[in-house]
């Protein structure tokens, strides 16, 4: 087949047909001034000179040599697997077939991604996977409202800030109120969602709280005192988790969470500029009818076979339009082979092993920037593998060590004017012993 | 072919009437459009409902389709066994099938809807 783009002859014929005299007449409603006909470019090289312009663009990343930046995307290992399995030819596509039952395999790694995700979570089902984690936290927000048929969403401000704005930006459309549960930021304060504090926020009212563990700071939840309270007022808890937390920390569905929303990125998805990352999505089966997004179960064929097939499509838009679960969804295929890939390299063992060196590494930072007399913890309560530490003039110092190649945490000021003089610093299983004593070095020579 | 004593509406849902108290459901001629029936989405009891307005949601094997409720009013009771035989639909839909009842806000809606006769002329059954 020949893949030509239309000729002139085609373009005379299709203007003649709308009665349009020219490709111009049918941008008329643009206005004048936004109609740009002239760009001022450069004039064209050959691809050798663009490889070299572009390779000297390139060339003026900062790219630290130390990191201690979190707040949401972390730096893990990806073993070389899952970049050997998400390049096979068979899987490398970035969605889920249009004609799904024909390909068995993709079917078959997204029930295995579900499988996995339901044992990781507690849960007990779980969706293709989503955009990423925010919308995943908006999708839930917004299902809680179905189950519930309520329409306002109380979420703790302890929760990843740009994870809050998905979620205002979400629930403006079909006129959700979104009200925030404040956490404990005083001085001398847990940075903790009190259970209490959530309980005088909902009502009858209320189809959701939502609360992340770990919350934006680190800190661990009381998540089965907020699960109560939620409950208590006939509310969803919507859980918002950090996936190789789940090693160490209590399974949400132990906890008593209603919907399991997740960034998916720590397993086995590099950072890159902010994506593509995958949102995980786990539920109770009883809920699955209004739960968005694809959903691969298991089954016989004719013959008595197991074949994968793409389930309960009647949530889907393509069956239902505007009575969809939701018509805004999307998933991330690829992404979520490669928390495939990456959860069955690892192992439980092995994701463990993660989370305890992150948590150890955090330690080992805390106490060294303490006994170094640079700054002290801000919050009281039990934390992950990110801590938030009070440092006289931060911004500056923060400033001054990026200059020198060390990302020294996130500046809490900016998202939460309360905290100024903080940073919320986070370590991994790749956290050395060299960089704590650099950040350490580095903070108080800038002093 | 349907029987006489209930009101039929021009989207396949049943009426009957006893005194302020309607019981719905789907007729035979949908449940067999319709296929097998796998799940139905009931109505919360005490929620209310216009005529004509949505009452829940009927899925088969090859079609989703909405519940409409024949008369509105407050949804008084609700077949619990259909959620988990959700196939009484297709095999007794007059019957053991029948999906809510209502409490009916005005009874002359009752004459807005189709007879038996006039049911069957429009189904060609």
């Amino acid at each position: 087949m020949a893949y030509s783009p239309h000729t002139e002859a085609d373009h005379e014929r299709m203007l003649a047909a709308i009665g349009v005299g020219s490709v111009e007449d049918l941008f008329t409603d643009i206005p004048e001034a936004v109609r740009t006909t002239r760009f001022d470019l450069p004039s064209p090289l050959t691809e050798m000179e663009v490889r070299a312009e572009l390779s000297r663009i390139a060339g003026r990343n900062a790219l630290p040599t130390v990191s201690f930046l979190g707040a949401g995307a972390y730096r893990h290992l990806v073993p070389a697997v899952v970049n050997e399995v998400i390049g096979r030819s068979e899987f490398a596509t970035a969605y889920t077939p249009y004609q799904p039952e024909v390909s068995q395999g993709t079917l078959q790694s997204i029930y295995e991604f579900q499988s996995l995700i339901c044992e990781l979570t507690g849960m007990e089902v779980a969706s293709a996977s989503h955009y990423d984690g925010a919308t995943a936290t908006a999708e839930a927000a917004l299902m809680a409202c179905r189950l519930t048929r309520r329409d306002r969403v109380a979420v703790s401000s302890a929760v990843n800030p740009q994870t809050r704005r998905v979620l205002q930006t979400y629930c403006s459309g079909p006129g959700i109120e979104v009200v925030e549960v404040p956490a404990d930021l005083a001085e001398g304060g847990s940075g903790l969602t009190p259970a209490s504090t959530a309980a005088d926020a909902l009502d009858g009212t209320v189809a959701c709280l939502v609360v992340q563990q770990p919350n934006f700071f680190g800190g661990i939840e009381p998540m089965r005192e907020l699960a109560e309270a939620a409950h208590a007022a006939g509310a969803q808890l919507v859980a918002v988790v950090e996936p190789t937390s789940l090693a160490v920390l209590a399974a949400p569905g132990d906890y008593g969470a209603d919907i399991v929303a997740a960034e998916g990125q720590p397993l086995g998805i590099p950072l890159s500029f902010g994506g593509p990352y995958v949102g995980l999505m786990a539920a109770r089966m009883a809920s699955v009818r209004q739960m968005p997004g694809r959903l691969v179960g298991a089954t016989r064929d004719a013959a008595g076979r197991k074949g994968y097939v793409l389930t309960l499509q009647a949530r889907e838009q393509h069956i239902r339009r505007e009575k969809a679960a939701s018509n805004i969804c999307t998933n991330q295929a690829l992404c979520a082979l490669a928390a495939t890939a990456y959860l069955t390299a690892v192992g439980p063992d092995g994701l463990r092993e993660v989370a305890e060196l992150s948590m150890t590494q955090a330690r080992h930072l805390a106490a060294a920037l303490e006994s170094a007399g640079v700054g002290e913890r801000r919050f009281s309560a039990p934390y992950f593998a990110e801590v938030v530490l009070r440092i006289p003039d931060a911004a500056r110092r923060h400033a001054a060590l990026a200059e020198r190649g060390i990302l020294a945490g996130h500046l809490l000021e900016r998202e939460y004017p309360q905290l100024r003089d903080t940073l919320l610093l986070a370590t991994t299983e790749l956290t050395t012993d060299a960089h704590v004593a650099a950040v350490v070095a580095g903070l108080e020579a800038v002093r | 072919m349907y029987p006489d004593d209930l009101r039929y509406s021009k989207d396949h849902e049943w009426v009957r009437a006893d005194g302020a108290t309607a019981t719905i459901g789907i007729t035979s001629f949908a449940a067999d459009e319709l296929g097998d029936i796998v799940f139905v989405e009931l109505p919360e009891v005490g929620s209310r409902v216009e005529q004509f307005g949505t009452l829940g949601v009927i899925e088969s094997v090859k079609a989703v389709s909405d519940l409409y409720a024949p008369v509105g009013g407050e949804v008084s009771e609700v077949n619990e066994a259909l959620r988990d035989r959700p196939e009484l639909l297709n095999g007794d839909p007059f019957g053991e099938g029948w999906i809510a009842r209502i409490a009916v806000d005005d009874a002359a809606q009752l004459d807005s809807l189709l007879d038996a006769s006039a049911y069957a002329e429009l189904t060609g059954r």
